[in-house]
Protein backbone atom coordinates (compact mmCIF):
# COMPACT_ATOMS: atom_id res chain seq x y z
CA UNK A 1 0.00 0.00 0.00
CA UNK A 2 1.10 3.26 -0.45
CA UNK A 3 0.89 5.62 2.61
CA UNK A 4 1.44 8.92 2.72
CA UNK A 5 3.93 9.99 5.31
CA UNK A 6 1.50 12.24 7.06
CA UNK A 7 -1.24 9.65 7.15
CA UNK A 8 1.68 7.40 8.86
CA UNK A 9 2.41 9.70 11.31
CA UNK A 10 -1.31 10.26 12.34
CA UNK A 11 -1.67 6.34 13.37
CA UNK A 12 1.25 6.58 14.97
CA UNK A 13 0.03 9.64 16.82
CA UNK A 14 -3.03 7.37 17.29
CA UNK A 15 -1.01 4.66 19.06
CA UNK A 16 0.95 6.98 21.61
CA UNK A 17 -1.87 8.64 22.12
CA UNK A 18 -3.99 5.49 23.70
CA UNK A 19 -0.77 4.09 25.12
CA UNK A 20 -0.87 1.33 27.61
CA UNK A 21 -3.57 0.30 25.71
CA UNK A 22 -4.28 -1.06 21.97
CA UNK A 23 -5.75 1.75 19.45
CA UNK A 24 -7.46 0.77 16.35
CA UNK A 25 -8.88 2.33 13.29
CA UNK A 26 -9.21 2.62 10.00
CA UNK A 27 -7.32 3.68 6.36
CA UNK A 28 -10.05 4.98 3.31
CA UNK A 29 -8.48 5.46 0.01
CA UNK A 30 -8.78 4.41 -3.56
CA UNK A 31 -6.88 0.95 -4.75
CA UNK A 32 -3.86 0.41 -2.68
CA UNK A 33 -3.70 4.84 -2.35
CA UNK A 34 -4.16 5.68 1.48
CA UNK A 35 -5.53 8.53 1.68
CA UNK A 36 -7.03 9.55 5.13
CA UNK A 37 -7.18 8.06 8.57
CA UNK A 38 -10.31 7.40 10.66
CA UNK A 39 -9.11 6.58 14.59
CA UNK A 40 -11.94 4.81 16.07
CA UNK A 41 -12.63 3.80 19.96
CA UNK A 42 -10.82 0.63 21.05
CA UNK A 43 -14.12 -0.62 23.45
CA UNK A 44 -12.40 -3.09 24.94
CA UNK A 45 -9.77 -0.31 25.88
CA UNK A 46 -6.85 -2.66 26.96
CA UNK A 47 -3.32 -2.70 26.25
CA UNK A 48 -3.64 -6.48 24.83
CA UNK A 49 -7.02 -6.45 22.67
CA UNK A 50 -8.83 -4.02 20.92
CA UNK A 51 -12.58 -4.06 19.12
CA UNK A 52 -13.55 -1.79 17.31
CA UNK A 53 -16.75 0.52 18.68
CA UNK A 54 -19.34 -1.44 16.62
CA UNK A 55 -21.28 1.44 15.98
CA UNK A 56 -18.53 3.76 14.88
CA UNK A 57 -17.16 0.98 12.30
CA UNK A 58 -20.43 0.60 11.10
CA UNK A 59 -21.15 4.57 10.86
CA UNK A 60 -17.38 4.53 9.26
CA UNK A 61 -18.04 1.92 6.61
CA UNK A 62 -21.13 3.32 5.53
CA UNK A 63 -19.28 6.88 5.00
CA UNK A 64 -16.54 5.61 3.28
CA UNK A 65 -18.68 3.00 1.08
CA UNK A 66 -21.41 5.93 0.00
CA UNK A 67 -18.48 7.93 -0.84
CA UNK A 68 -16.85 5.65 -3.28
CA UNK A 69 -13.74 4.87 -1.55
CA UNK A 70 -12.32 1.65 -0.29
CA UNK A 71 -11.58 0.84 2.84
CA UNK A 72 -7.80 -0.09 2.26
CA UNK A 73 -6.47 -1.14 6.04
CA UNK A 74 -7.76 -1.76 9.33
CA UNK A 75 -5.13 -0.48 12.10
CA UNK A 76 -4.08 -1.25 15.62
CA UNK A 77 -0.73 -1.13 17.47
CA UNK A 78 0.75 -3.92 19.84
CA UNK A 79 2.29 -1.76 22.31
CA UNK A 80 4.53 -4.79 23.65
CA UNK A 81 4.97 -6.85 21.19
CA UNK A 82 6.29 -6.77 17.28
CA UNK A 83 4.41 -5.50 14.56
CA UNK A 84 3.15 -8.81 13.51
CA UNK A 85 -0.07 -11.00 13.54
CA UNK A 86 -0.92 -12.45 16.97
CA UNK A 87 -2.52 -15.53 16.94
CA UNK A 88 -6.29 -13.59 18.16
CA UNK A 89 -5.63 -11.63 15.07
CA UNK A 90 -5.69 -14.04 12.63
CA UNK A 91 -8.57 -15.75 14.09
CA UNK A 92 -10.70 -12.35 14.37
CA UNK A 93 -9.41 -11.89 10.73
CA UNK A 94 -12.96 -11.31 8.97
CA UNK A 95 -11.86 -9.28 6.58
CA UNK A 96 -10.26 -10.51 4.10
CA UNK A 97 -9.81 -7.18 1.41
CA UNK A 98 -8.21 -4.43 3.21
CA UNK A 99 -5.24 -5.08 4.64
CA UNK A 100 -4.71 -4.94 8.08
CA UNK A 101 -2.02 -2.84 9.47
CA UNK A 102 -0.14 -3.08 13.10
CA UNK A 103 2.24 -0.44 14.35
CA UNK A 104 4.62 -1.55 17.20
CA UNK A 105 5.67 0.35 20.07
CA UNK A 106 7.37 -2.18 21.90
CA UNK A 107 10.21 0.45 20.95
CA UNK A 108 8.51 3.35 21.97
CA UNK A 109 10.88 5.84 20.49
CA UNK A 110 11.02 3.17 16.96
CA UNK A 111 8.04 2.65 16.53
CA UNK A 112 7.71 0.30 13.24
CA UNK A 113 4.66 0.00 11.04
CA UNK A 114 3.81 -3.08 8.93
CA UNK A 115 0.70 -4.37 6.84
CA UNK A 116 -0.50 -7.27 6.33
CA UNK A 117 -2.92 -9.64 4.53
CA UNK A 118 -4.94 -11.96 6.79
CA UNK A 119 -6.82 -14.76 5.57
CA UNK A 120 -8.55 -16.75 9.02
CA UNK A 121 -9.55 -19.76 6.78
CA UNK A 122 -6.75 -20.76 5.30
CA UNK A 123 -4.57 -23.77 6.20
CA UNK A 124 -1.66 -23.10 8.78
CA UNK A 125 1.17 -21.14 7.05
CA UNK A 126 -0.69 -19.45 4.51
CA UNK A 127 -2.53 -17.36 6.73
CA UNK A 128 -0.12 -14.17 6.95
CA UNK A 129 0.88 -12.65 4.13
CA UNK A 130 3.08 -9.82 4.26
CA UNK A 131 2.44 -6.49 1.66
CA UNK A 132 4.87 -3.71 1.28
CA UNK A 133 4.06 -0.32 2.90
CA UNK A 134 5.85 2.66 0.99
CA UNK A 135 5.77 5.30 2.96
CA UNK A 136 6.51 8.82 0.98
CA UNK B 1 -39.62 -10.60 4.03
CA UNK B 2 -36.95 -8.53 5.65
CA UNK B 3 -33.71 -6.60 3.31
CA UNK B 4 -30.37 -7.75 5.03
CA UNK B 5 -27.89 -5.36 4.47
CA UNK B 6 -24.38 -6.72 2.97
CA UNK B 7 -21.14 -4.70 4.27
CA UNK B 8 -18.50 -5.22 1.72
CA UNK B 9 -17.01 -7.59 3.04
CA UNK B 10 -19.57 -10.03 2.19
CA UNK B 11 -20.59 -8.95 -0.72
CA UNK B 12 -18.31 -11.12 -2.84
CA UNK B 13 -20.27 -13.99 -1.20
CA UNK B 14 -23.69 -12.57 -2.26
CA UNK B 15 -22.49 -12.31 -5.98
CA UNK B 16 -21.72 -8.54 -5.43
CA UNK B 17 -25.19 -7.27 -3.79
CA UNK B 18 -25.69 -4.59 -1.43
CA UNK B 19 -28.72 -6.07 0.27
CA UNK B 20 -30.60 -9.00 -0.39
CA UNK B 21 -34.32 -9.50 0.52
CA UNK B 22 -34.68 -13.11 2.87
CA UNK B 23 -38.01 -14.86 4.17
CA UNK B 24 -38.01 -15.35 8.23
CA UNK B 25 -39.84 -14.01 11.05
CA UNK B 26 -37.03 -13.83 13.38
CA UNK B 27 -33.50 -12.87 13.29
CA UNK B 28 -32.67 -16.73 13.47
CA UNK B 29 -34.79 -17.60 10.77
CA UNK B 30 -33.58 -15.18 8.53
CA UNK B 31 -29.85 -15.73 9.00
CA UNK B 32 -30.38 -19.27 8.73
CA UNK B 33 -32.31 -18.51 5.60
CA UNK B 34 -29.81 -16.28 4.02
CA UNK B 35 -26.89 -18.73 4.88
CA UNK B 36 -28.59 -21.75 2.97
CA UNK B 37 -29.32 -19.48 -0.09
CA UNK B 38 -25.58 -18.27 0.00
CA UNK B 39 -23.43 -20.75 1.51
CA UNK B 40 -20.43 -18.49 1.09
CA UNK B 41 -21.80 -16.17 4.04
CA UNK B 42 -22.38 -19.21 6.67
CA UNK B 43 -18.99 -19.96 5.60
CA UNK B 44 -18.01 -16.15 6.96
CA UNK B 45 -20.03 -15.73 9.81
CA UNK B 46 -20.79 -18.92 11.45
CA UNK B 47 -18.81 -21.06 13.44
CA UNK B 48 -17.63 -24.71 12.58
CA UNK B 49 -20.64 -25.81 15.19
CA UNK B 50 -23.20 -23.95 13.08
CA UNK B 51 -24.02 -20.85 15.68
CA UNK B 52 -23.35 -17.21 14.76
CA UNK B 53 -19.37 -16.31 15.79
CA UNK B 54 -19.01 -14.41 19.15
CA UNK B 55 -17.33 -11.12 17.16
CA UNK B 56 -20.24 -10.84 14.48
CA UNK B 57 -22.48 -8.01 15.46
CA UNK B 58 -26.51 -8.25 14.11
CA UNK B 59 -28.58 -5.15 13.68
CA UNK B 60 -32.49 -4.66 13.07
CA UNK B 61 -33.33 -1.35 11.77
CA UNK B 62 -30.18 0.45 13.42
CA UNK B 63 -30.11 -1.34 16.67
CA UNK B 64 -28.02 -3.89 18.36
CA UNK B 65 -29.78 -7.15 18.04
CA UNK B 66 -28.32 -8.65 21.45
CA UNK B 67 -29.85 -5.95 23.23
CA UNK B 68 -33.34 -6.74 21.39
CA UNK B 69 -34.10 -10.54 21.70
CA UNK B 70 -30.86 -11.67 20.04
CA UNK B 71 -31.65 -14.34 17.40
CA UNK B 72 -35.26 -14.64 18.37
CA UNK B 73 -36.08 -11.09 17.80
CA UNK B 74 -39.38 -10.69 15.43
CA UNK B 75 -38.82 -8.93 12.08
CA UNK B 76 -41.05 -8.52 9.01
CA UNK B 77 -41.54 -6.57 5.70
CA UNK B 78 -39.53 -3.39 5.84
CA UNK B 79 -36.98 -4.32 8.45
CA UNK B 80 -33.37 -4.17 7.68
CA UNK B 81 -30.96 -6.68 9.03
CA UNK B 82 -27.35 -6.09 9.42
CA UNK B 83 -24.53 -8.24 9.37
CA UNK B 84 -21.44 -6.67 10.87
CA UNK B 85 -18.25 -8.94 11.81
CA UNK B 86 -16.45 -7.02 14.60
CA UNK B 87 -12.77 -5.55 13.40
CA UNK B 88 -11.15 -6.81 16.40
CA UNK B 89 -8.06 -8.51 17.34
CA UNK B 90 -5.12 -8.10 19.49
CA UNK B 91 -1.74 -9.03 21.42
CA UNK B 92 -2.72 -11.81 23.34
Amino acid sequence: MKLPESLAEQVIAHARAEFPNECCGLIAGHGDVATRVLPTTNAEGTPFMYVMDPREQMELMDAIDDAGEDLVAIYHSHTRSAAYPSKTDVELAFFDQPLYVIVSLQHPDEPVLRAFRLARSAPDGEQIAEEPVEID
Amino acid sequence: MSTVKIPPVLRQAVGGERAVDVAGETVGEVLTALCDQHPAVGAQILTPDGELHKYVNVYVNGEDARLLQWTDTPVGDGDTVMILPAMAGGAR
